[in-house]
């Protein structure tokens, strides 16, 4: 047996683990030659270092066992040999929090720690105060005391650090030995001098004081330990930042000194200091971006790597700051170390111009997949950054993106990969072709479902759209034969938008669904099923309320089962209606759409609205709120009453809430309301008044007014408002108001009730399909002269807030340098009508536009053209 | 970007770890409760281990950790840190370790010396960090208080199976010379 774990056992062939196949059981049993006499030193030390290896390895020891072990160890400190006796206290370290009893060395661990053998003293120390409690503590207080005092630097290095340990179980205790850290402190050794700190700082940190005063004292001695100045300028870092101290205080000062200290060590930490400073100024920070500057040069990895990383943080703020670095940064985009390389890079992707840009793209993607999931995210992210700051290098982007899209990777980074194609296919439509192609490529061979069913959804949205649809099919329906339920759902999903969209494909989409409808999953047949209804029907208006405009859910993994089946018992059962006229059919489908349209945008601010009108009697009956308008101030700003109106519109009637706050302190007002003349034939029908308006707490009041029935046209009016309320002054000091009062009015703005107030803004996914579905029954069209606008950018935004329309299709922006533009327009008009515009815009001296309106109410078509004209 | 200030400690070292050229662990201790099961720390090595070990590139951010390494014929060295930490300190522990064993192994730092100096690879540790906290960063230092004991076993304590081993080692090994 000895020889088989002997030394110098050369037989047992190289790459060979004498600690391989270690049986604890086995190792347990041989330690029972612990009590054999007299001890064999080697043997035993072989046993042992077993265990601890067993241990290392994370070898679970079961209490009984580890007790017994460690009983048998005890006996071991007997023999004098200093190895056996040095691995005696590390087994009692390891097994401290495994074995029962283990305080029952502490009588020889004493004796070691304050023996004649310097060798034992120090690991004697740090064994003993890890199995010391509390009350053992103090019955050796005065041993850690002389200790930390002691001039052999490893037993007051291990005496100082123990403490440390010990300040968390004990704190009161090692309290009492500050005095002693402090002589420590002073000690010519540096590790001993670095511990004395730690300790002191620990023992000291609830006491703002006595930091500042310990900082004081060593900053101005000096220390010799570079790991003492590092914890010093932490310290001083960390102080600076809770007692907001400006940048001209003497512990800054010191930071900055420590910028010139001969070790890199502390003249790093110095400058990661300085970077980390809240609202550093660029002057402040360029002696250490400076010497970080010198770092990036330095032969050692750790070093620049650490000067790049801390220079990334500081391009994040100040990327100005760093452009001077510039030419040391390009320098690294080669270096081995690939995490130096994509700091690097990425810095430079946020301070370099755009002429870069592609030699950096070039380097980093030759070495992107040997580097870390946690930086290829990183530099996704600078990519998407770069994007929105130069558009027009989204083909170099687009390239580089793909090739990462098909390396290895986890979630978040492809997530990320994923994301930023989107975004730059909807910034950039030059892009989409090829960004849809790489997507097309990654759901073929891509592990995560959610992203899959995102590109499913953007296929559908998008590729029914471009030149040539066909060759999506094939990319989507080998989704339907491969994939998990969820990702299956989705492409059948997307299959009926290419279907709905392109007649020429419809045959073979129907073909692709009649399959689908076999499928083992209820989902998936639901959905094939229903959408297999609505395409044979071929009706345009069919497929744009089910297919393109439909229930956003449809893209979502989980979809709403029991609404589906729903909705497509409720197409099957049309089926036979299908030769009469659609506006028979949508009346059948109409307390679905209306009901669902207005919640649509923004529900919890007018949710709340709602709820808080409804409380209010007066206005029970009016139905549902069908829009809620920003509110509009009828004050100047910092005048005696400050009051702003919440326009409310509901199918006959609006709302007019008056937000009002008193801001003068001495008085009281009561009976507040809000009296309004109107211009048009607006019948104001009640006042709810506000009771109290105390200094400084808003109340509300109301008016009800009843919009004209006869003439529907009327939808703009004027009203001029006065506020009436009864003033009672007050004390300022007790704010106890007289009982006497008087009658006061205070002339308010006028408000305008406009075309906007009576359409909520609806977003259609795919205008072309709803324009189609409205149909041109009541369409009307004229043209228009803005003389007074000199920019396309400028009409369109006149436009939008003068209808209060949603813009589609993206439409909103106008591209750089185009003379025309067209801009899509939805709605819901007041009661339940869909409105569509369409606006060709044609700049010329002046802009010129052509108004084409579509609607089911022809009123509504009217009202739209006359107000805008 | 995150603006935290380091709370300033002592606690520097997060874990220091050997591992074979399989990746398999020869040393490992962990001084905080990051990786706080067995399989937790396994899962942590061979990620490290397959980001580490065709490169040789001294430092890299794993798992958001900072992570410094130097590999040495078929052992890979691993000191671990929080991000926030000093590299150039972690960097100075994983340099003292190396040293220290370098010294102790006679420069002969590979797998197979080390796992016959496995007393004196505990004990050096034991001497360079404690409880996370840099005890030590000097080589010299360590291998002087390690103070493993040469080969001069004193014979009244080895067996006569022993001497007689010994007696053929060296034999053996003039022979080769």
């Amino acid at each position: 047996m000895i020889k088989k774990f002997d030394k110098k056992d050369e037989e047992s062939g190289s790459g060979s683990n004498p600690f391989q196949h270690l049986e604890k059981s086995a190792v347990l049993q041989e330690a029972r030659i612990f009590n054999e006499t007299p001890i064999n030193p080697r043997r035993c030390l072989h046993i042992l270092t077993k265990i601890i290896y067993l241990l290392n390895q994370g070898e679970h020891f079961g209490t009984m066992e580890a007790t017994e072990a460690f009983f048998a160890m005890t006996r071991l400190f007997q023999s004098n040999d200093q190895t056996l006796r040095r691995m005696c206290y590390l087994t009692i370290k390891e097994m401290a929090n495994i074995s029962e009893d283990v305080i029952i060395v502490t009588s020889s661990l004493t004796k070691d720690m304050t023996g004649k053998e310097d060798v034992y003293r120090g690991p004697a120390i740090r064994a003993l105060c890890r199995i010391t409690d509390t009350t053992m503590l103090q019955a050796i207080e005065r041993y850690m005391k002389q200790a930390i005092v002691d001039k052999v630097p490893s037993v007051s290095s291990s005496a100082l650090v123990s403490s440390l340990h010990m300040v968390k179980m004990s704190y009161d205790v090692v309290k009492r030995w500050v005095n002693e850290a402090q002589e420590a402190a002073s000690s010519d050794n540096i590790m001993v001098q670095y511990h004395a700190l730690g300790l002191l700082y620990h023992l000291r940190k609830n006491d703002r004081l006595a930091v500042s005063k310990m900082l004081n004292k060593f900053t101005k001695s000096g220390l010799k330990s570079p790991f003492a100045y590092c914890m010093l300028i932490r310290i001083a870092s960390k102080l600076l930042e809770e007692t907001e101290a400006g940048h001209d205080s003497p512990l800054f000062d010191f930071i900055e000194s420590c910028l010139r200290n001969k070790h890199e060590m502390v003249v790093y930490e110095a400058a990661s200091a300085i970077v980390h400073m809240p609202n550093c100024t660029a002057r402040e920070l360029a002696p250490a971006v400076s010497v970080l500057q010198l770092f990036c040069s330095s032969p050692k990895a750790a070093l620049r790597y650490a000067a790049v990383r801390t220079l990334n943080k500081v391009a994040m703020k100040h990327p100005s700051a760093v452009t001077a670095c510039n030419l040391d940064l390009e320098n690294l985009i080669t270096d081995s170390n690939r995490s130096i390389a994509t700091l690097a890079i990425t810095t430079l992707l946020k301070t370099g111009s755009e002429s870069s840009v592609d030699r950096l793209m070039k380097q980093i993607s030759s070495f992107v997949s040997e580097i870390s999931d946690e930086f290829k995210v990183v530099v996704v992210q600078a990519i998407s950054a770069l994007c929105q700051k130069y558009p027009r290098k989204h083909s170099v982007m687009m390239n580089f993106l793909s090739n990462m899209l098909r390396d290895d990777g986890g979630f978040e980074y492809k997530r990320a990969i994923v994301d930023c194609i989107i975004s730059i296919i909807e910034e950039n439509p030059e892009s989409k072709e090829t960004g849809l192609a790489h997507l097309c490529e990654f759901i073929e061979d891509c592990e995560h479902t959610v992203l899959a069913t995102k590109i499913l959804h953007l296929l559908g949205k998008e590729g029914p759209r471009t030149p040539s649809p066909s060759k999506y099919i094939r990319f989507i329906f080998n989704r339907v034969v491969l994939e998990s339920e969820a990702v299956r759902a989705a492409a059948v999903s997307a299959l009926a938008k290419f279907g709905a969209q392109n007649d020429d494909l419809l045959p073979s989409v129907l073909v692709l669904m009649q399959r689908c409808m076999m499928d083992s999953d209820d989902e998936v047949r639901d959905r094939a099923t229903f959408y297999m209804n609505v395409l044979q029907q071929k009706q345009k208006a069919l497929n744009a309320a089910y297919i393109f405009n439909g229930e956003n859910t449809h893209c979502a993994p989980s979809l709403n089962l029991r609404a589906l089946v729903e909705l497509t018992r409720l197409s099957v059962s049309s089926v036979p209606l299908a030769n009469t006229p659609i506006t028979e059919q949508k009346t059948e489908f109409a307390p679905v759409a209306t009901s669902k349209l207005p919640e649509k945008p923004g529900p919890t601010r007018q949710d709340i609205y709602q709820e808080q009108l409804a409380a209010i009697p007066e206005f029970q009956g009016l139905g549902s709120l069908f829009k809620t308008s920003e509110a509009v101030q009828l004050t100047e700003a910092e005048t005696e009453y400050v009051v702003r109106c919440v326009k409310h519109t509901f199918a006959r009637h609006m709302v007019f809430q008056f937000d009002c706050t008193n801001t003068l302190n001495d008085q009281l007002l009561q009976k507040v309301m809000v009296q309004m003349e109107p211009s048009e034939a607006y019948e104001v029908l009640h006042y709810v008044p506000a009771a109290n308006l105390p200094y400084s707490q808003p109340g509300s009041c109301y008016s009800l007014v009843r919009l004209p029935e006869d003439d529907p046209t009327a939808v703009s009016c004027t009203f001029s408002c006065t506020l009436k309320y009864l003033v009672k002054d007050c004390d300022p000091n007790t704010g106890e108001p007289d009982d006497d009062g008087y009658d006061d009015e205070y002339v308010l703005e006028d408000l305008e009730v406009t075309v906007a107030d009576h359409i909520q803004k609806v977003l259609k996914p795919n205008f072309a399909a709803a324009w189609d579905e409205v149909g041109d029954d009541f369409e009307k069209e004229e043209t228009f002269a803005l003389a007074s606008v000199r920019t396309l950018d400028e009409a369109v935004g006149n436009i939008i807030s003068f209808l209060g329309m949603q813009p589609c299709e993206r439409s909103d922006k106008v591209p750089e340098n185009k003379n025309s533009h067209i801009l899509f327009l939805a709605g819901v008009f007041r009661g339940g009508h869909d409105v569509l515009v369409r606006s060709r815009l044609a700049l010329a001296d002046g802009v010129t536009m052509q108004v084409t309106v579509r609607s089911s109410d022809e009123t509504v078509v009217d009202i739209i053209l006359a107000s805008v004209g | 970007m995150d603006t935290v200030t380091l709370e300033p400690s002592l606690y520097t070292v997060k874990a220091v770890l050997i591992l074979d050229n399989d990746g398999e662990r020869l040393y490992a201790k962990y001084y905080d409760g990051t990786y706080p099961s067995v399989k937790e720390q396994k899962a942590f090595e061979r990620n490290i281990f397959s980001k580490t070990h065709r490169t040789d590139s001294e430092i890299a951010l794993l798992e958001g950790l900072t992570v410094v390494y130097k590999s040495n014929i078929d052992l890979f060295f691993y000191v671990i840190g929080s991000s926030h930490e000093n590299e150039l300190m972690l960097m100075a522990v994983l340099n003292c370790l190396f040293d220290s064993l370098s010294q102790m192994l006679r420069r002969n730092v590979e797998r197979r010396a080390l796992l016959e100096n496995m007393e004196g690879l505990f004990l050096a540790v034991d001497e360079i960090v404690d409880g996370g906290v840099i005890l030590e960063s000097d080589p010299q230092q360590v291998v002087h208080r390690v103070a493993l004991r040469g080969e001069d076993v004193p014979y009244s304590e080895q067996t006569v199976t022993q001497v007689l081993q010994s007696a053929k080692e060296q034999i053996k090994w003039s022979l080769l010379r």
